[in-house]
């Protein structure tokens, strides 16, 4: 029967993408993630334990996994409004704005990390009447968070934009004209609606401000246990040829990662099957 | 409830979607919007709903000022062309979601919500769905489950903006049928937007029948088609034949020839005469005012259908009764039983 099936596909070419689709994602990602766990083996598990319940490990993934999680919810709700006005509204300046989101994208990371950190450091622009009211960004870990929220915001909005454009303005119009107000208009109606696209790109400013490198180092200041990230903690312990401790890291990290997006994968997919595709 | 609109203008950009639009409708009617696409119908549909506001004129739903109220005040139900539905919600959810965001003062309890959606999703004859997603519904159950969630909250009226247009042919004429039993059974006072006659003078108690932003006529089913008030609403309503001709010293001429037609009463200039193709009698050839060369002949249900060239060239489709024998090449002559001239 799936011989009958496989002859009778009317798709061509199944074989030849599948075969390349598979050969690519090996050569491209799971064979250089496959010798970091064999390079992790070198070690025994009292030592990969160790390395990873030593306090300046675990207070580098703390820096990393919850900044960047936090950064991603600011980039959640901030993003969701820049959607809103971006789709919703016409003004003049609208296309500028447009563009502009996708910066983040197109800047190499350091040129915005030496920016932020120009910006917030004490005498900087925005850091000098920070300081005055005694809040300190740059060289601490609330720059690290404003960097991830830097490099995180086009992810939301380029994920929901697209879904909101084609969320029909009629069932705002039937909402309302069933005697919904606004606000249960967006709570009811839209924000449902929107919750799939909301869960990925929150996935994805999360995943990308975790794996963050280039703008942080410029401002976090990398003090140990207290502003320093993990990814830098491994090129660290790489810069002392201390490899097997630099892989034991990186493996947690991975992991973490991976179940991360899994889960959130799996709400979004859960999501999705509430909001069918028309 | 009546809808009483007075002098409703509506422009976007230079086009002018309403023009002085006046209409009443009765309590307890069931009238037809009828136009072609661009004729301000569904803008008329929509400002009556709140859903968009007029640039001048009066709305009164039930004799008060509804354009001080916005679409959430005036309780109106509204089913959309595309039915609108809440895709996240269940069938059950959508039905039930005016009643659940209604002010706590006035909403209903829990067990109350549930015997109302129960009570229309039987209505609709859909109570079997409560559970099913829209995008797992026909288009003919979603456009039944939007009414139902439309008379949920009990509108006062019913607005519906092209209710059957996204069906197909047979579903239609189902729910056409369906509707006007409905309409029957709740008896609320409604207005429907269609561009499909077929569908206005099947339904409605009245036809409103719009052309640029204007009214062209109002009036019962047999009215329009019957006695059209203008040529535009006969070559809109029903098969028309429409030629031109010219109206001299009491004589109809068509390209120079008269016409044994009689033309008490009408103003001389250039005119069109329209007859319904199923007007035009087929006689032995010299008979009746026209005479024609048959082209060809098809079978169309109960008539057939002959394209037949006019003397003066023009070619016409007539229907006639199956039995009368037509064959290609045949000369005729044609009597119009009745026709209508319009100046202009």
């Amino acid at each position: 029967m799936s011989a009958i099936a496989a002859r009778r596909r009317t798709l061509p070419g199944f074989g030849l993408t599948m075969g390349l689709t598979l050969s690519w994602l090996s050569v491209m990602i799971l064979i250089p993630l496959a010798g970091l766990f064999l390079k992790s083996l070198e070690l025994s598990p009292e030592q990969f334990w160790n390395i990873l319940s030593s306090r300046r490990t675990l207070n580098a993934l703390r820096v990393s996994f919850g900044l960047a999680f936090a950064a991603a919810c600011i980039n959640l709700v901030m993003g969701s409004i820049i959607v809103w006005a971006l789709v919703r509204y016409r003004f003049p300046g609208r296309r500028l704005f447009d563009a502009i989101v996708d910066v983040p994208f197109a800047l190499p990371t350091a040129v915005a990390g030496v920016a932020l950190t120009a910006l917030f450091a004490e005498k900087g622009w925005l850091g000098a009447p920070l300081a005055a009211l005694g809040i300190k960004v740059a060289f601490t870990p609330v720059g690290i968070f404003v960097a991830m929220i830097f490099i995180g915001i086009p992810f939301v909005v380029r994920t929901v934009q697209p879904v909101l454009q084609d969320l029909d303005p009629e069932i705002e119009e039937a909402a309302g004209s069933l005697g919904a107000n606004r606000w249960q208009t967006i709570t009811r109606v839209i924000l449902p609606s929107l919750a799939p696209a909301l869960l990925t790109g929150l996935a994805l400013a999360f995943a990308r401000a975790v794996g963050e490198y280039g703008s942080v180092i410029f401002i976090a200041g990398n003090l140990p246990n207290v502003s320093e990230i993990a990814p830098l903690l491994i090129v660290i312990r790489l810069s002392e040829f201390r490899y097997a401790d630099a892989t034991a890291i990186a493996v947690v990290m991975l992991v973490v990662s991976f179940v991360v997006i899994l889960a959130v994968n799996r709400l979004q997919r859960w999501a999705q099957s509430r909001v069918p595709a028309r | 409830m009546t809808i009483e609109v007075r002098n409703l203008v509506k422009t976007f950009g230079s086009f002018k979607a309403l023009d002085g639009v006046d209409l009443k409708v009765d309590s307890g009617e069931l009238v037809a919007l009828l136009g072609p696409s661009g004729s301000g119908k569904t803008t008329l549909l929509r400002i009556v709903a709140g859903l968009d506001w007029p640039d001048a004129g009066e709305v009164l739903i039930n004799g008060e000022d509804a354009l001080a109220q916005g679409a959430r005040e005036r309780h109106v139900g509204f089913v959309f062309q595309h039915y609108a539905l809440f895709r996240h919600m269940t069938v059950f959810e959508n039905v039930a979601f005016g009643l659940r965001v209604q002010p706590r003062v006035v909403r209903k309890d829990e067990a109350a919500i549930r015997a109302r959606v129960k009570e229309l999703l039987d209505l609709v004859q859909l109570d079997w769905l409560s559970d099913r997603y829209p995008s797992q519904l026909s288009g003919g159950q979603r456009q039944r489950i939007a009414l139902a969630r439309a008379l949920a909250i009990e509108p006062r009226i019913l607005l519906l903006d092209e209710p059957f247009g996204a069906l197909d042919a047979k579903v239609r004429k189902e729910l056409r049928k369906w509707l006007r039993s409905l309409h029957h059974e709740i008896n609320v006072t409604s207005i429907f937007v269609t561009h499909d006659q077929e569908e206005a003078l099947e339904v409605a108690n009245r036809v409103v029948v719009m052309d640029k932003g204007r009214i062209e006529q109002i009036g019962s089913p047999d009215d329009v088609y019957e006695s059209p008030a203008s040529a535009f609403v006969h070559g809109f309503i029903g098969e028309s034949i429409e030629l031109p001709v010219r109206v001299e010293g009491g004589v109809i001429r068509l390209g120079g020839r008269p016409l044994a037609l009689a033309a008490d009463g009408l103003a001389p200039g250039a005119s069109r005469l329209f007859v319904r193709r199923h007007d035009m009698l087929v006689g032995p050839p010299g008979s009746g005012a026209f005479e024609g060369i048959v082209h060809h002949v098809r079978n169309f249900g109960p008539v057939q259908r002959a394209e037949v060239a006019l003397s003066d060239g023009k070619t016409i489709e007539i229907d006639a009764p199956r039995d009368k024998e037509l064959r290609a090449g045949d000369t005729i002559g044609l009597e119009p039983r009745r026709y209508r001239i319009f100046a202009g």
